[in-house]
């Protein structure tokens, strides 16, 4: 007797026989292709698989599918059909009219009914790499059916526990409080009230909403778990589980003998190179017999088999003997002599040094000299959607790679390499990203997911769990920053000494680059004129460390603005006039040796944040007690920023465009740039926009796809709408100026007459729509497309005393927290965040990446924390690394400043990284104004500074 | 791996307890599943083979008042507890404990019953209940027995429940008569898993000035879920003031056996939150008892 489960989903009922293990969210998405519920932990900690269950929402992932049975399930594809036959609310909204989206109007032309919450989520900037937001929608629905008229308290309780990675949490609530304002009045959703751009342009600078916005509302975005092909396999890979050892043996035996297995591959088959990695290519494909585990992720062997099921048991049936060798678990550690060396070069990846000016003159000439020792733990990118790659053979032997990636044309020269084939066989094609934050820039599955494809001839998908996940893929570097400080008593900085420990991990990844700008921000944003720096960036039997938002800037920042704030107390000076007699300016020269010639907005950053500060609270820096309850003290804690935008150091930094008119008089900008939730797609279609005087939505943004795309280099180091943006910008232009010269020709005028204006093309008279441009065009030989490779400005390596960056951006940001001190625990009140980013290209993406830098800087502050011991992954579970929420959200005031940088596009600069970097030591400057407690070790530990506080 | 391989759905409690004892393999009650699911993953339960879904069953699901008692179903979701007007009458403490279990989704599912046979010494619905003298109801081959709610603990994540025999039927909470309340509150921190580092619940029975009556449980104040007693009978006929306040905060920490646990807390800290803890509370009560 096998149980039936009956059921209805989305108004239509269904019947299916019951499966051992299944949950409601297999369920959904492997029998009913509902993929719009999202699986990102599978443990009842994020709420991305929310859906409703006779009205209540449930985590989908953890509820069994035979409990579903009789009941009636509302997942997100069925929500605006609910809306329009719930009746009493009135009928869906559509996007087209409604949308207050700038000039042009931005929404598709063909859009399905949403519902108020999907359309004030699009309007509001509350969807960025889109992974929660179902989970978020589905939660707000069951809240706004129990109560239309939720306070910020109520919506907050009710979203406690559903994850934004991307920290959209500001934008999240005013989405829904905008929704349920619509739905109680009838009226259109009020947009936000967002500050617009202070630069004249018609596109840029203006409010947009995301061309993928709607599908990642309405559920029918598609990610790569989302996809199946005809005869997939699953895979599983057996990791090492040990974190330093010779593997001795290994028996895959009982594991090929499995019924339903169809590979397992260990070192020895590998047909190509065996190692990869970003720049240094240390890192093994697969462990092989006699060599040496560097750490627990390590891979072993990796299996294919016709069930997820099937991979996973064979893969537990590999058995493994180990010569187990003892763990280096630090930096400092692996540089004592006499400790085992995990690599044959040693255990220092790189010793990197800033000098300038003469540190002994500098102390000599000091007044006042301080000297402190910070640490930072190791975190975790915890992007919602886990890792996965799929690989499919094609009938031309190629191979297929479907992946979100943050560099897809690195994949693509990865993978080909170690399968033994050229570049040209290989064709990545990237799907839409459930966030990145670095940690999706080296290679996850995609060489497993290939070499099994390789060997079976079918497609492998390989989903990483949320816990091979969190043990895989490479982290933020902890690091031990001693850092000493010179300056005259009235408070001019003369000497600044760093010695930074980095914990790069068992693999290079991108260490060396990670743990250089950590060095070379070290000293702060302050022009200091006797500077040295050492850094030494140390393999450990960790998981590796790379790419994490803030780059190695992240944890100097909080050294060098914690003993900033030391060095005004011992001055009694205001923090804020100390960091403003110091900061960098136009003139200023760095620590690298590089004179700034324009764009440092950092004064005015600075500025902007006192006077908002000083208009909140007369006295922001002295403590407070709370009205009422004096054991919650009050204060504001300020920290400044700097983070350069491109690569820098020498690395050419380039990214093509390719932009192409077609008949229907549409256009299509494409480059392999990677959208992992930030925005780009918006700020390609902008400038194609801007520069061609159409409306934005005549503009289709297509990347990520090797073969359609020219490469746009990774998503790293806040490059990409300088870089990509120019590429778009130029290739933009490249086709105008076509246009214009056939135009001319053909109407006889000169090309600068051929006037580009609301949507047409005027030449001589006659105003042509762009359908009409293409054929034209065509019927005059030209191809309607342009191709455009940019290149940034040269930059030159660290030593070499030229300029290392072609651009900086600037930020300051004050934080206002409440110390309880009976029990230690913090609470972020409020955060002026104020962002120098050159030009806003588009203001709602903006606010995104701010409100999301400062929730993963608060998150750094107080909540994170990836935990090892002797090499073993304690916090293996999102349950024991907690994300901030929206209950820890803060009020943010996001305060825009435009100091143009001269060849941005537009005069733009990154702004993705600097916005999260000066928010930990904002607050923790805070504590220490509010109770006295000096934070030197993250993340805060309130039994610490309950502790201080007792011992008083 | 599949959790489980058969999923029962039983529809009384004696089909439930034969389900449990004819089960092929391992089986388990499961209600809302949000702790044993997650432990069947996780690899720190033993594999089991078939689920025993007691949601199904009407008594589990009850929540009324009983000859004199407040009957709460072991499988009644949390969600439901606290929103539940006659908790809010009778168990102030219990909706508290309830509304910070997990997040709403999760309460939607997760059970009282689940929270107590979890048998973790910190578990908030189960501090609740304790303090609020609650009864448990269990059914076996033979019927069904009524025992105290501090009889089903043995260690911590160990229940007295026997496995594979018993079933978790309910509570019986006794209503509150006039000037008698109750509160619970709790402490975290901000980093790992979302356990509390302490927590404490109080029912207090008032008499003008002084306390008639009281009953302090603390988590995790030993290796099973642990009531105060020396503090409550310090407190009991004293009048509600700092010094009964100390004197009742002493006699605690003169028994309460605080531990230190890794990335959670010392034991040094949690003597030092209780005494907030203990006083917050209790006041919260008292002044619910003058109604």
């Amino acid at each position: 007797m096998k149980d039936q489960i009956t059921l209805t989903v989305n108004r239509r009922s269904h019947a299916f026989p019951a499966q051992p293990g299944e949950t409601l969210a297999e369920l959904l998405r492997n029998r009913l292709r509902l993929t719009g519920t999202k699986v990102a932990c599978e443990e009842s900690e994020c709420g991305a698989c929310t859906v409703l269950v006779d009205s209540e929402p449930v985590l989908a992932c953890m509820y069994p599918a035979q409990r579903a049975a009789g009941k009636s399930i509302l997942s997100i594809e069925g929500l605006a059909e609910e809306y329009s036959h719930a009746g009493t609310h009135g009928s869906p909204v559509r996007a087209q009219g409604d949308a207050p989206v700038g000039a042009h109007g931005n929404a598709p032309s063909e859009v399905p009914s949403l519902h108020p919450l999907q359309q004030a989520f699009i309007e509001h900037g509350a969807v960025q790499c889109g992974y929660c937001i179902p989970g978020q929608i589905m939660t707000a629905h069951a809240l706004l059916q129990r109560n239309l008229h939720p306070s910020q308290e109520d919506l907050r309780v009710a979203l406690k526990d559903t994850l934004c990675r991307c920290g959209g949490y500001p934008s999240i609530e005013s989405a829904i409080l905008a929704a349920a304002q619509s739905m109680r009045t009838g009226e259109p959703i009020a947009p936000p009230l967002i500050p617009q751009s202070a630069s004249l342009h018609t596109v840029v600078g203006r409010t947009h909403i995301r061309p993928d916005a709607v599908e990642k509302v309405d559920g029918s975005a598609i990610y790569t778990d989302d996809l199946e092909f005809d005869g997939m396999l699953f895979a599983k890979v057996r990791r090492a589980g040990v974190p330093h050892a010779f593997l001795k043996s290994l028996d895959i035996s009982k594991a090929a003998a499995l019924p339903g297995v169809a590979s397992v591959l260990t070192a020895a088959d590998i047909p190509g190179e065996h190692n990869h990695g970003l720049v240094i290519f240390d890192w093994p494909v697969m462990i092989g017999v006699g060599e040496r585990v560097r750490y627990v992720g390590d891979a072993l062997a990796i299996v294919a088999a016709e069930t997820q099921e099937l991979a996973d048991q064979a893969a537990a049936l590999i058995e493994a003997e180990f010569d187990l060798q003892p763990v280096i678990s630090g930096p400092v550690q692996a540089r004592q002599p006499g400790v085992p060396q995990i690599h044959e070069k040693g255990n220092l990846l790189k010793h990197i040094k800033v000098r300038k000016g003469d540190l002994q003159q500098g102390f000599a000439e000091s007044d006042v000299i301080l000297e402190h020792t910070f640490h930072t733990p190791i975190y975790e990118h915890a992007f919602l959607e886990p890792e996965c790659s799929i690989a499919v053979p094609t009938a031309d032997d190629r191979m297929h790679i479907y992946v979100g990636s943050q560099i897809p044309y690195q994949d693509r020269s990865q993978v080909a390499r170690v399968l033994g084939w050229p570049e040209s066989r290989v064709r990545i094609l990237g799907q839409l990203m459930g966030g990145g934050f670095g940690g999706k820039e080296d290679i996850a599955g995609q060489i497993h997911a290939a070499l099994l494809a390789q060997s079976t001839g079918r497609p492998v998908k390989l989903l990483f769990d949320r816990h091979e996940s969190m043990l895989v893929h490479p982290k933020r570097h902890a690091t031990q920053i001693r850092i000493k400080v010179g300056a005259k008593q009235d408070g001019r900085l003369v000497a600044m000494e760093t010695e930074l420990y980095g914990d790069t991990g068992a693999y290079a990844s991108l260490g060396d680059k990670v743990m250089t700008r950590a060095t070379t921000h070290s000293a702060g944003p302050y022009d200091v004129p006797h500077v040295r720096a050492d850094c030494y960036a140390m393999y450990t039997n960790n998981p590796p460390a790379g790419a994490f938002r803030g780059f190695g800037v992240t944890q100097s920042a909080f050294a060098v603005e914690s003993i900033m704030d030391m060095l005004a107390e011992k001055l009694e000076l205001d923090p804020v006039a100390l960091r403003q007699m110091n900061a960098l300016d136009v003139g200023s020269i760095t620590n690298t040796g590089q004179t700034l010639l324009e764009s440092v907005g950092l004064k005015e950053c600075m500025e902007k944040v006192d006077t908002e500060v000083r208009r909140l609270t007369p006295q922001p820096f002295a403590p407070r007690p709370t009205p009422g309850a004096p054991h919650l003290m009050r204060a504001w804690g300020l920290a400044a920023a700097y983070k350069n935008t491109g690569l820098g150091g020498g690395a050419a930094d380039k990214s093509g465009a390719d932009l192409e008119l077609f008949d229907d008089g549409t256009l299509e900008i494409r480059s392999s740039a990677a959208e992992l939730g930030q925005g780009l797609v918006t700020v390609m279609r902008m400038v194609v926009a801007e520069e061609l005087a159409v409306p934005p939505d005549q503009v289709r943004v297509l990347v990520m796809d090797t073969d359609l795309t020219p490469d746009g280099g990774p998503t790293t180091a806040s490059r990409q709408t300088y870089v990509t943006g120019n590429a778009a910008r130029l290739a933009t232009q490249t086709l105008r100026n076509a246009i214009a010269s056939a135009m001319a020709e053909k109407y006889d005028v000169p090309p600068a007459q051929v006037r580009f204006d609301a949507g047409k093309v005027h030449a001589n008279g006659h105003s042509l729509l762009f359908a009409e441009v293409a054929s034209e065009m065509k019927a005059m030989g030209q191809q309607p497309r342009a191709l455009y490779q940019y290149e940034a400005p040269k930059t030159q390596p660290l030593g070499s005393g030229g300029d290392m960056h072609f651009a900086f951006s600037f930020a300051a940001q004050a934080a206002e927290v409440e110390v309880n001190t009976l029990t230690g625990e913090v609470r972020v009140l409020r955060v002026v965040a104020a962002s120098d980013v050159g030009t806003v290209v588009n203001p709602l993406g903006l606010q995104g990446q701010v409100e999301g830098g400062v929730m993963m800087g608060l998150g750094n502050a107080l909540t994170e924390e990836f935990i090892m011991h002797e090499g073993r992954v304690v916090t293996d579970h999102l349950a024991r690394y907690r994300v901030p929420g929206i209950m820890l959200t803060p009020e943010i005031t996001s305060i825009v400043v435009e100091h143009p940088t001269a060849e941005g596009p537009y005069g733009a600069k990154g702004v993705g990284e600097v916005s999260s970097i000066p928010t930990t030591p904002a607050i923790t400057n805070a504590i220490y104004n509010a109770v006295g407690v000096r934070v030197d070790k993250l993340p805060v530990d309130q039994e610490l500074i309950a502790r201080a506080l007792w011992e008083k | 791996m599949n959790l489980w391989q058969q999923f029962l759905s039983p529809r009384s409690i004696p089909e439930a307890i034969q389900a449990l004892r004819s089960a092929s393999g391992a089986a388990i009650p499961i209600a809302g599943g949000t702790d044993l699911l997650l432990d069947l993953e996780q690899g720190r339960h033993t594999p089991i083979h078939t689920l025993i879904d007691v949601t199904t069953i009407p008594e589990l699901n009850a929540l009324e008042e009983r000859q004199g008692s407040l009957f709460i179903g072991a499988a009644v979701s949390l969600n439901r507890i606290a929103r539940h007007p006659l908790v809010g009458q009778h168990a102030q403490a219990l909706v508290e404990a309830c509304d910070l279990v997990g997040g709403p989704q999760v309460r939607n599912v997760a059970t009282l019953g689940g929270n107590v046979a979890h048998a973790l010494p910190a578990a908030d619905g189960t501090i609740a209940l304790l303090a609020l003298d609650a009864q448990a109801q269990i059914a076996d081959g033979s019927g069904l027995r009524t025992v105290p709610l501090s009889d089903l603990f043995l260690g911590p994540g160990k229940s007295a429940l026997k496995h594979g025999e018993e079933l978790l039927i309910g509570f019986s909470l006794p209503l509150l008569e006039a000037h008698e309340a109750s509160s619970f509150k709790r402490f975290m921190r901000p980093q790992g898993v979302a356990l509390p580092i302490i927590n404490l619940a109080v029912r207090i029975a008032r008499k003008a000035e002084s306390i008639a009556a009281i009953r302090i449980a603390v988590g995790p104040g030993a290796a099973i879920p642990w009531r105060a007693q020396a503090a409550e009978q310090a407190l009991t006929g004293l009048p509600f003031d700092e010094s009964s306040m100390s004197a009742g905060l002493e006699a605690l920490l003169a028994h309460v056996g605080f531990r230190s646990s890794p990335l959670r807390a010392s034991a040094d800290y949690r003597r030092h939150l209780v005494a907030t803890l203990f006083k917050e509370t209790l006041l919260t009560a008292w002044e619910r008892a003058d109604q």
